[in-house]
Protein backbone atom coordinates (compact mmCIF):
# COMPACT_ATOMS: atom_id res chain seq x y z
CA UNK A 1 0.00 0.00 0.00
CA UNK A 2 1.28 3.43 -0.88
CA UNK A 3 1.97 5.90 1.89
CA UNK A 4 0.26 8.50 -0.23
CA UNK A 5 -3.00 6.64 -0.26
CA UNK A 6 -5.68 7.98 2.00
CA UNK A 7 -9.36 7.14 1.88
CA UNK A 8 -12.32 9.16 0.74
CA UNK A 9 -12.98 10.44 4.25
CA UNK A 10 -9.91 12.61 3.85
CA UNK A 11 -11.79 14.73 1.34
CA UNK A 12 -15.10 14.80 3.21
CA UNK A 13 -14.80 18.48 4.03
CA UNK A 14 -14.02 19.45 0.48
CA UNK A 15 -16.92 17.45 -0.93
CA UNK A 16 -19.37 18.82 1.62
CA UNK A 17 -18.30 22.34 0.63
CA UNK A 18 -19.38 21.66 -2.93
CA UNK A 19 -22.39 19.40 -2.54
CA UNK A 20 -23.84 20.74 0.71
CA UNK A 21 -24.66 17.20 1.83
CA UNK A 22 -22.54 14.48 3.38
CA UNK A 23 -20.80 12.81 0.46
CA UNK A 24 -18.69 10.10 2.07
CA UNK A 25 -21.73 7.81 2.24
CA UNK A 26 -22.69 8.49 -1.39
CA UNK A 27 -22.28 5.35 -3.48
CA UNK A 28 -20.31 5.46 -6.73
CA UNK A 29 -20.35 2.80 -9.45
CA UNK A 30 -17.07 2.30 -11.29
CA UNK A 31 -17.43 2.57 -15.08
CA UNK A 32 -14.61 0.11 -15.59
CA UNK A 33 -15.25 -2.81 -13.23
CA UNK A 34 -18.81 -2.11 -12.09
CA UNK A 35 -18.00 -2.19 -8.38
CA UNK A 36 -20.13 0.08 -6.19
CA UNK A 37 -18.43 1.64 -3.18
CA UNK A 38 -19.02 4.43 -0.71
CA UNK A 39 -17.11 7.55 -1.66
CA UNK A 40 -15.50 7.34 1.78
CA UNK A 41 -13.96 3.99 0.79
CA UNK A 42 -12.28 5.20 -2.35
CA UNK A 43 -8.49 5.42 -2.47
CA UNK A 44 -7.37 9.04 -2.40
CA UNK A 45 -4.14 10.38 -3.83
CA UNK A 46 -2.91 13.94 -3.55
CA UNK A 47 -1.22 15.29 -6.63
CA UNK A 48 -1.71 18.82 -7.91
CA UNK A 49 -5.34 18.17 -6.97
CA UNK A 50 -7.09 15.16 -5.47
CA UNK A 51 -7.62 11.86 -7.27
CA UNK A 52 -10.09 9.25 -6.06
CA UNK A 53 -9.61 5.73 -7.42
CA UNK A 54 -11.66 2.56 -7.39
CA UNK A 55 -10.33 0.35 -4.59
CA UNK A 56 -10.94 -2.73 -6.74
CA UNK A 57 -9.43 -1.84 -10.11
CA UNK A 58 -7.50 1.44 -9.47
CA UNK A 59 -9.39 3.32 -12.20
CA UNK A 60 -9.62 7.06 -11.65
CA UNK A 61 -13.21 7.76 -10.60
CA UNK A 62 -13.16 11.39 -9.51
CA UNK A 63 -10.66 14.24 -9.88
CA UNK A 64 -11.07 17.32 -7.71
CA UNK A 65 -9.08 20.52 -8.18
CA UNK A 66 -9.62 23.62 -6.10
CA UNK A 67 -8.57 27.23 -6.07
CA UNK A 68 -9.94 30.22 -4.15
CA UNK A 69 -13.13 30.76 -6.08
CA UNK A 70 -13.52 27.61 -8.19
CA UNK A 71 -13.66 23.86 -7.71
CA UNK A 72 -13.43 21.45 -10.62
CA UNK A 73 -14.91 18.01 -10.22
CA UNK A 74 -14.37 15.45 -12.94
CA UNK A 75 -16.51 12.34 -12.49
CA UNK A 76 -14.26 10.73 -15.03
CA UNK A 77 -14.76 7.09 -14.11
CA UNK A 78 -18.10 7.08 -12.33
CA UNK A 79 -21.04 5.60 -14.13
CA UNK A 80 -23.58 6.53 -11.48
CA UNK A 81 -23.48 8.37 -8.19
CA UNK A 82 -26.15 7.70 -5.57
CA UNK A 83 -26.49 10.50 -3.03
CA UNK A 84 -28.71 10.59 0.08
CA UNK A 85 -30.57 13.86 0.12
CA UNK A 86 -32.55 13.28 3.28
CA UNK B 1 35.29 49.91 8.64
CA UNK B 2 34.39 46.24 9.07
CA UNK B 3 30.74 45.47 8.38
CA UNK B 4 28.60 44.67 11.41
CA UNK B 5 27.26 41.61 9.64
CA UNK B 6 29.79 39.14 8.29
CA UNK B 7 29.71 38.09 4.68
CA UNK B 8 28.70 34.63 5.84
CA UNK B 9 25.34 35.82 7.15
CA UNK B 10 22.54 34.36 5.08
CA UNK B 11 19.52 35.42 7.06
CA UNK B 12 16.71 32.94 7.70
CA UNK B 13 17.40 29.57 6.14
CA UNK B 14 14.27 29.78 4.02
CA UNK B 15 14.82 33.28 2.66
CA UNK B 16 15.18 33.07 -1.05
CA UNK B 17 17.62 34.94 -3.26
CA UNK B 18 15.92 37.70 -5.19
CA UNK B 19 14.35 36.71 -8.48
CA UNK B 20 14.43 32.96 -7.79
CA UNK B 21 10.93 32.52 -6.32
CA UNK B 22 7.90 32.83 -8.59
CA UNK B 23 4.81 34.67 -7.30
CA UNK B 24 2.86 32.84 -4.62
CA UNK B 25 5.57 30.27 -3.94
CA UNK B 26 7.52 29.45 -0.76
CA UNK B 27 10.87 27.71 -0.47
CA UNK B 28 11.00 24.28 1.13
CA UNK B 29 14.02 22.25 2.23
CA UNK B 30 11.90 19.10 1.87
CA UNK B 31 10.95 17.28 -1.29
CA UNK B 32 7.19 16.69 -0.99
CA UNK B 33 5.82 13.63 -2.72
CA UNK B 34 2.61 14.15 -4.65
CA UNK B 35 0.99 11.74 -7.04
CA UNK B 36 -2.18 11.05 -8.98
CA UNK B 37 -1.90 7.37 -8.22
CA UNK B 38 0.06 4.47 -6.72
CA UNK B 39 3.81 4.27 -7.32
CA UNK B 40 4.56 2.00 -10.29
CA UNK B 41 7.45 -0.45 -10.00
CA UNK B 42 8.50 -1.34 -13.51
CA UNK B 43 11.51 -3.67 -13.57
CA UNK B 44 14.37 -2.24 -15.61
CA UNK B 45 14.32 -5.28 -17.91
CA UNK B 46 10.79 -4.28 -18.92
CA UNK B 47 11.40 -0.52 -19.06
CA UNK B 48 11.73 1.34 -22.32
CA UNK B 49 11.41 4.91 -23.53
CA UNK B 50 9.69 5.63 -26.84
CA UNK B 51 9.15 8.47 -29.24
CA UNK B 52 5.91 7.87 -31.11
CA UNK B 53 3.28 9.67 -33.12
CA UNK B 54 4.09 12.35 -35.70
CA UNK B 55 7.61 11.14 -36.39
CA UNK B 56 9.51 9.84 -39.43
CA UNK B 57 10.43 6.66 -37.61
CA UNK B 58 9.40 5.78 -34.04
CA UNK B 59 12.31 5.34 -31.70
CA UNK B 60 12.72 3.15 -28.65
CA UNK B 61 15.49 2.72 -26.08
CA UNK B 62 15.84 -0.07 -23.55
CA UNK B 63 17.24 0.88 -20.15
CA UNK B 64 20.75 -0.15 -21.26
CA UNK B 65 20.47 1.81 -24.47
CA UNK B 66 19.05 4.83 -22.63
CA UNK B 67 21.85 4.81 -20.05
CA UNK B 68 24.45 4.56 -22.81
CA UNK B 69 23.29 7.91 -24.23
CA UNK B 70 25.22 11.04 -23.27
CA UNK B 71 23.79 12.52 -20.10
CA UNK B 72 24.47 15.64 -18.10
CA UNK B 73 24.21 16.93 -14.58
CA UNK B 74 21.90 19.90 -14.23
CA UNK B 75 21.12 22.10 -11.24
CA UNK B 76 17.71 23.70 -11.45
CA UNK B 77 14.97 25.24 -9.36
CA UNK B 78 11.63 23.44 -9.36
CA UNK B 79 8.20 24.92 -8.70
CA UNK B 80 5.12 22.94 -7.75
CA UNK B 81 1.65 24.35 -8.40
CA UNK B 82 0.81 23.47 -4.77
CA UNK B 83 3.09 26.45 -3.97
CA UNK B 84 6.37 24.92 -2.84
CA UNK B 85 9.60 25.66 -4.65
CA UNK B 86 12.91 23.92 -4.20
CA UNK B 87 16.09 25.65 -5.28
CA UNK B 88 19.28 24.18 -6.65
CA UNK B 89 18.06 20.63 -7.15
CA UNK B 90 20.67 18.45 -8.80
CA UNK B 91 19.73 15.89 -11.43
CA UNK B 92 21.40 13.65 -13.96
CA UNK B 93 19.54 13.13 -17.19
CA UNK B 94 19.47 12.77 -20.94
CA UNK B 95 18.52 15.92 -22.78
CA UNK B 96 15.41 15.69 -24.94
CA UNK B 97 17.56 17.31 -27.65
CA UNK B 98 19.72 14.15 -27.56
CA UNK B 99 16.66 11.91 -27.90
CA UNK B 100 15.26 14.02 -30.75
CA UNK B 101 18.56 14.28 -32.58
CA UNK B 102 17.96 13.49 -36.25
CA UNK B 103 14.19 13.17 -35.80
CA UNK B 104 12.01 14.61 -38.54
CA UNK B 105 8.62 15.78 -37.43
CA UNK B 106 5.81 18.22 -38.21
CA UNK B 107 4.69 17.99 -34.60
CA UNK B 108 4.17 21.14 -32.60
CA UNK B 109 3.00 19.44 -29.46
CA UNK B 110 4.08 16.64 -27.16
CA UNK B 111 2.26 14.40 -24.70
CA UNK B 112 4.34 12.74 -21.99
CA UNK B 113 2.95 9.27 -21.21
CA UNK B 114 3.79 7.19 -18.17
CA UNK B 115 3.43 3.99 -16.22
CA UNK B 116 0.14 4.33 -14.33
CA UNK B 117 -1.50 6.29 -17.14
CA UNK B 118 -0.60 9.87 -16.24
CA UNK B 119 -0.21 12.29 -19.12
CA UNK B 120 0.74 15.93 -19.51
CA UNK B 121 1.01 18.06 -22.64
CA UNK B 122 3.29 20.85 -23.72
CA UNK B 123 4.56 22.54 -26.89
CA UNK B 124 7.46 20.74 -28.60
CA UNK B 125 9.49 23.92 -28.35
CA UNK B 126 9.23 23.72 -24.54
CA UNK B 127 11.17 20.44 -24.43
CA UNK B 128 13.87 21.41 -26.92
CA UNK B 129 16.76 23.84 -26.88
CA UNK B 130 18.17 22.66 -23.58
CA UNK B 131 14.94 23.03 -21.61
CA UNK B 132 14.06 19.42 -20.74
CA UNK B 133 15.58 16.09 -19.75
CA UNK B 134 14.66 12.54 -18.94
CA UNK B 135 16.22 12.37 -15.48
CA UNK B 136 17.36 9.11 -13.88
CA UNK B 137 19.30 10.41 -10.89
CA UNK B 138 18.60 12.99 -8.23
CA UNK B 139 20.93 14.44 -5.62
CA UNK B 140 23.77 12.08 -6.50
CA UNK B 141 21.83 8.79 -6.45
CA UNK B 142 19.34 6.79 -8.51
CA UNK B 143 15.94 8.42 -8.67
CA UNK B 144 13.62 7.01 -5.96
CA UNK B 145 10.42 5.39 -7.18
CA UNK B 146 8.34 7.82 -5.13
CA UNK B 147 10.02 10.70 -6.95
CA UNK B 148 9.45 9.13 -10.34
CA UNK B 149 12.19 6.53 -10.68
CA UNK B 150 13.54 4.84 -12.70
CA UNK B 151 13.13 7.95 -14.87
CA UNK B 152 11.01 11.06 -14.99
CA UNK B 153 10.75 14.16 -17.10
CA UNK B 154 12.45 17.32 -15.91
CA UNK B 155 11.06 20.55 -17.38
CA UNK B 156 11.96 23.14 -14.76
CA UNK B 157 10.68 26.27 -16.51
CA UNK B 158 7.07 25.10 -16.04
CA UNK B 159 5.14 23.98 -12.94
CA UNK B 160 6.33 20.57 -11.94
CA UNK B 161 3.15 18.71 -12.93
CA UNK B 162 4.53 19.21 -16.45
CA UNK B 163 7.51 17.00 -15.47
CA UNK B 164 5.87 13.59 -15.50
CA UNK B 165 7.03 10.91 -13.10
CA UNK B 166 7.51 7.35 -14.37
CA UNK B 167 7.69 8.65 -17.93
CA UNK B 168 7.82 6.01 -20.67
CA UNK B 169 7.82 8.21 -23.73
CA UNK B 170 6.75 11.22 -25.72
CA UNK B 171 3.95 11.25 -28.24
CA UNK B 172 4.63 13.90 -30.87
CA UNK B 173 1.46 15.47 -32.26
CA UNK B 174 0.33 18.27 -34.55
CA UNK B 175 -2.59 19.06 -32.28
CA UNK B 176 -2.44 19.99 -28.63
CA UNK B 177 -4.12 17.43 -26.38
CA UNK B 178 -4.65 18.37 -22.71
CA UNK B 179 -3.29 15.85 -20.24
CA UNK B 180 -4.53 14.61 -16.88
CA UNK B 181 -4.46 17.80 -14.81
CA UNK B 182 -5.06 20.09 -17.80
CA UNK B 183 -8.44 18.40 -18.29
CA UNK B 184 -9.32 18.96 -14.66
CA UNK B 185 -8.83 22.66 -14.01
CA UNK B 186 -5.10 23.17 -14.36
CA UNK B 187 -3.65 25.63 -16.84
CA UNK B 188 -2.81 24.30 -20.28
CA UNK B 189 0.69 25.85 -20.28
CA UNK B 190 1.70 26.35 -16.62
CA UNK B 191 4.31 29.15 -16.47
CA UNK B 192 5.11 29.76 -12.77
CA UNK B 193 6.42 33.27 -13.53
CA UNK B 194 3.00 34.29 -14.86
CA UNK B 195 1.33 32.23 -12.12
CA UNK B 196 -0.58 30.10 -14.62
CA UNK B 197 -1.99 27.57 -12.19
CA UNK B 198 -5.60 27.08 -13.32
CA UNK B 199 -7.87 27.56 -16.32
CA UNK B 200 -8.18 31.17 -17.29
CA UNK B 201 -5.19 32.39 -15.28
Amino acid sequence: MDALMLDGNAVAGLLQEVFAVEMTTAMGTCKTCGATEAVGALHVFRGAGVVMRCPHCDTVLVVISKEDTRVWIGFVGVRTLQVDVR
Amino acid sequence: MTPLISRGFRGRRDEAPAGRVPPGQYITPDFPVLSAGPTPHTPLEQWDFSLVGEIDEPRRWTWEEFRALPSEEVTVDIHCVTRWSKLDTVWQGVSIDTLLDGVETDAESVVQFCDGGYTTNLPLEDVTGGKAWVAFAYDGGPLDPEHGGPARMLVPHLYFWKSAKWVRGLQLQRNDEPGFWELNGYHNYGDPWREQRYWGD
